[in-house]
């Protein structure tokens, strides 16, 4: 008896026949971006606010003060740095005093945490999207998914123009998940909702 | 490697099923009594039904017209859009001229990466390969992510017959699970529902909401009705040991898999069981990495009218410490090989389910998704239906269409709709034995609608028929010929007031 993998494959030939068309495939899309950095910053801050993500902006010292402004405005002022799950790459000048690094605990026990912080890999101006790579500043993906509140550091090298370049930073047998804005819902008489099972608040730190 | 089969003995199709023309080379369609690409009644009928549905109607051009204007403002906003267009176009007909060298290529990546690769040759198959593997974890439930390719080999009543409860965890297919109903659109199954209904749905069915000391204050508002969800899913998250997905792309060349979402319940399947479970059609394959770079800019748009959907989620095999640590993926053809025989038809496997057709559909608008009878409506339903179960399972659909090519347009890897669907008529005329008094109609239908002179005429002379039916509800025999030679053995339904193509004239400024 043939294998289901030998008659699929073998349907596949009989159905393409012997004269398999040569496709070319034209390109003459945009690969890359050559606006300057500093208008791919705007474009991004814009597409971020645009879809409910909150953007705090600061330099390269302030990191650590305007992490936990983030964090008044996902938690409200007065939050507990033991609620806050830090992945375990990101530095520690971004850390809020007594945060709690991801320590590879079962997954579903992240739940427990108010809020995330994270760094991320690349980040997409055009589209407003953050991409986690499940490298140690991104962390693993249930951390930047369970807690309801999420705070990711961007730095400005990081940030490109459009999808082809992100995609080409990226290692594709990395998990990947490119985040834009909080997560939503439009399946009620499409009406934009934001927060549903993911994070329901996105704030943004960027630094340039 | 084995080598091509002999082209010269067509295998049967299911039985009873008329002989097909020669354009299959014998390759079985998806099999009947399974899985829900057949509707119980023909296009017509059932549109019937829909047409009186006011509230229906209402939520429909509601919907459609809001995620219409979305649409346009982000594709408009892309200058390279039409290039884009053009280079999804040849990616998949690239990938299909290679597709069996591209599949054992994925299946290598995927094994290569701890994952576990296996084949259907159709639902039954898929669906046997599904419920064996859950039972194998030793659980009974599943959750699963909004999957068009587990819709339509009916997964879930596989999964009820051997025990197992699949809990969908998409808002719209939630609420279509729990409403017992059917799914009537691609991207927002309850499409047809509104705000009153789902909180009425949610009330009766939610258990947050029985026994005597339950909280029942749910405002008919969107925002508390989705957070009504979230409770309702959360703890099904947290405890579920194994997770079904389907999948937008995988890449050949690097074994990732894709499933792009918004509400994270996607994102919730994906990472936290134990196990996942991917199905997947084997028309979904890219060839390369680089590929992605435009589906993930044709996608979004096209579907939602967003520039990127919130979540989109890449794995590869499994990554040790994060996520599901067995990973199996299912490659289901059910008929997709039969698509691939015809050289015309074969197009409509390049379909990345956007959902953008159905919405700038004058019939979808006004039938809704369930008029159809397949998971897939809509135009791209209208051509993909009848191609996987057979031209004579799903007969009426390739005349649920004005021509009027705005989902050509809408398109965004330009599947040329229109035309497929002029084929299929043909083909379905073709596919009867005799020359029958139907069969010319259906020919003479065919030619009349491929060209959009004469269909006007036809459509003109169908007009002065419903006058002449005064108002009854089907049309008498006496349409003029050749369409008098089909409405002699049967009701015609009268024709609205308008056709199609006038009301959508009328009601979206006129298109060429
Ligand atoms: S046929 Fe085209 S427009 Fe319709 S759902 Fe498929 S990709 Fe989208």
């Amino acid at each position: 008896m043939t294998s289901a993998r030998e008659e699929v494959l073998g349907r596949i030939r009989t159905a393409l026949g012997e004269n398999r068309p040569e496709v070319r495939v034209p390109r003459d899309y945009r690969t890359a971006d050559d606006r300057p950095a500093e208008q791919l910053l705007d474009v991004l801050l814009d597409r971020l606010e645009d879809y409910k993500a909150s953007v705090l902006r600061c330099g390269p010292d302030q990191v650590g003060a305007t992490v936990a402004a983030a964090l008044d405005t996902g938690l409200g002022a007065g939050w507990d740095p033991g609620a806050v799950v830090v992945a375990p790459g990101v530095p520690a000048g971004w850390r809020p005093d007594g945060a709690s690094e991801d320590d590879g605990r079962p997954a579903v026990e992240l739940a427990a945490f108010a809020a995330t912080l994270t760094g991320i890999a690349v980040a997409i101006a055009e589209t407003g999207t953050l991409v986690l790579d499940g490298g140690p500043l991104s962390g693993r993906r249930a951390i930047s998914l369970l807690p309801d509140c999420l705070v990711c550091v961007v730095e400005a090298g990081q940030v490109v123009g459009g999808v082809p370049e992100a995609l080409h930073r990226l290692d594709p047998n990395a998990p990947l998940t490119m985040v834009s804005g909080p997560s939503a819902t439009s399946d009620i008489e499409l009406q934009r909702v934001e927060g549903v099972h993911g994070p329901r608040t996105l704030v943004v730190v960027l630094v340039a | 490697m084995t080598t091509a089969p002999e082209r010269t003995e067509p295998t049967p199709l299911a039985p009873g099923a008329p002989k097909s023309g020669t354009t299959f080379l014998g390759l079985p369609t998806a099999p009947r009594g399974v899985g829900h690409l057949r509707g119980d009644r023909s296009f017509p009928d059932a549109a019937r039904g829909a047409l009186r549905d006011g509230q229906l109607r209402a939520n429909l051009g509601h919907a459609t017209s809001t995620i219409r204007a979305k649409r346009a403002a982000v594709v408009g906003e892309v200058p390279d859009w039409e290039q884009l267009r053009q280079a999804g176009k040849a990616l998949k007909t690239a990938t299909m001229a290679r597709l069996d060298e591209h599949l054992v290529e994925l299946e290598r990546q995927v094994t290569a990466r701890g994952g576990t690769v296996h084949w259907a040759r159709d639902a039954n198959e898929a669906n046997a390969i599904v419920t064996r593997l859950v039972q194998a974890t030793g659980t009974d439930e599943v959750v699963k992510v909004k999957s068009m390719a587990t819709q339509e080999i009916g997964l879930n009543e596989a999964l009820e017959d051997a025990g197992i409860t699949a809990h969908e965890t998409d808002l719209a297919e939630l609420i279509v699970q729990l409403g017992d109903d059917a799914p009537s659109h691609i991207l927002v199954p309850a499409i047809h529902k509104n705000r009153a209904e789902i909180r009425e749905i949610f009330l009766r069915t939610m258990p947050q909401f029985q026994g005597p000391d339950a909280d029942r204050d749910l405002p008919a508002e969107p925002r508390r009705l989705a957070m009504a969800a979230r409770t309702h899913l959360r703890e099904r998250f947290l405890r579920a040991r194994v997770a079904i997905s389907g999948a937008n792309f995988a890449i050949a060349e690097t074994g990732t898999l894709a499933v792009v979402e918004s509400e994270g319940n996607g994102r919730m399947c994906l990472t936290l069981p134990q196990t996942l479970i991917t199905v997947m059609g084997i028309e979904k394959l890219l060839p390369t990495w680089q590929d992605l770079e435009v589906f993930l800019q044709l996608l979004p748009r096209s579907s939602t009218g967003e520039r990127m959907n919130p979540y989109t989620s890449m794995w590869t095999g499994v990554t040790p410490g994060d996520g599901p640590q067995e990973f199996h993926l299912v490659l289901l053809d059910n008929g997709r090989t039969a698509v691939l025989a015809d050289e015309v038809g074969r197009e409509a496997l390049h379909c990345i389910r956007c959902s953008a057709c159905l919405n700038v559909c004058p019939v979808y608008e006004r039938t809704g998704g369930h008029s159809y009878g397949s998971v897939y409506p809509g135009p791209i339903g209208a051509v993909l239906s009848p191609q996987l179960t057979g031209v004579e399972d799903n007969a009426s659909l390739p005349y649920a269409s004005s021509l009027c090519g705005a989902c050509y347009d809408a398109c965004p890897v330009a599947i040329d709709i229109p035309s497929i669907l002029v084929h299929l008529r043909g083909e379905h005329v073709e596919a009867q034995e005799r020359t029958t008094p139907e069969a010319v109609a259906f020919k003479a239908l065919s030619k009349a609608m491929s060209s959009p002179r004469l269909w006007h005429l036809a459509q003109r002379a169908a007009g002065l028929s419903r006058f002449l039916a005064r108002g009854k509800p089907t049309m008498p025999s006496m349409l003029p010929p050749p369409v008098s030679g089909w409405t002699r053995s049967r009701d015609l339904p009268t024709p609205p007031r308008e056709t199609f193509t006038q009301a959508w004239a009328r009601e979206h400024g006129a298109q060429s």
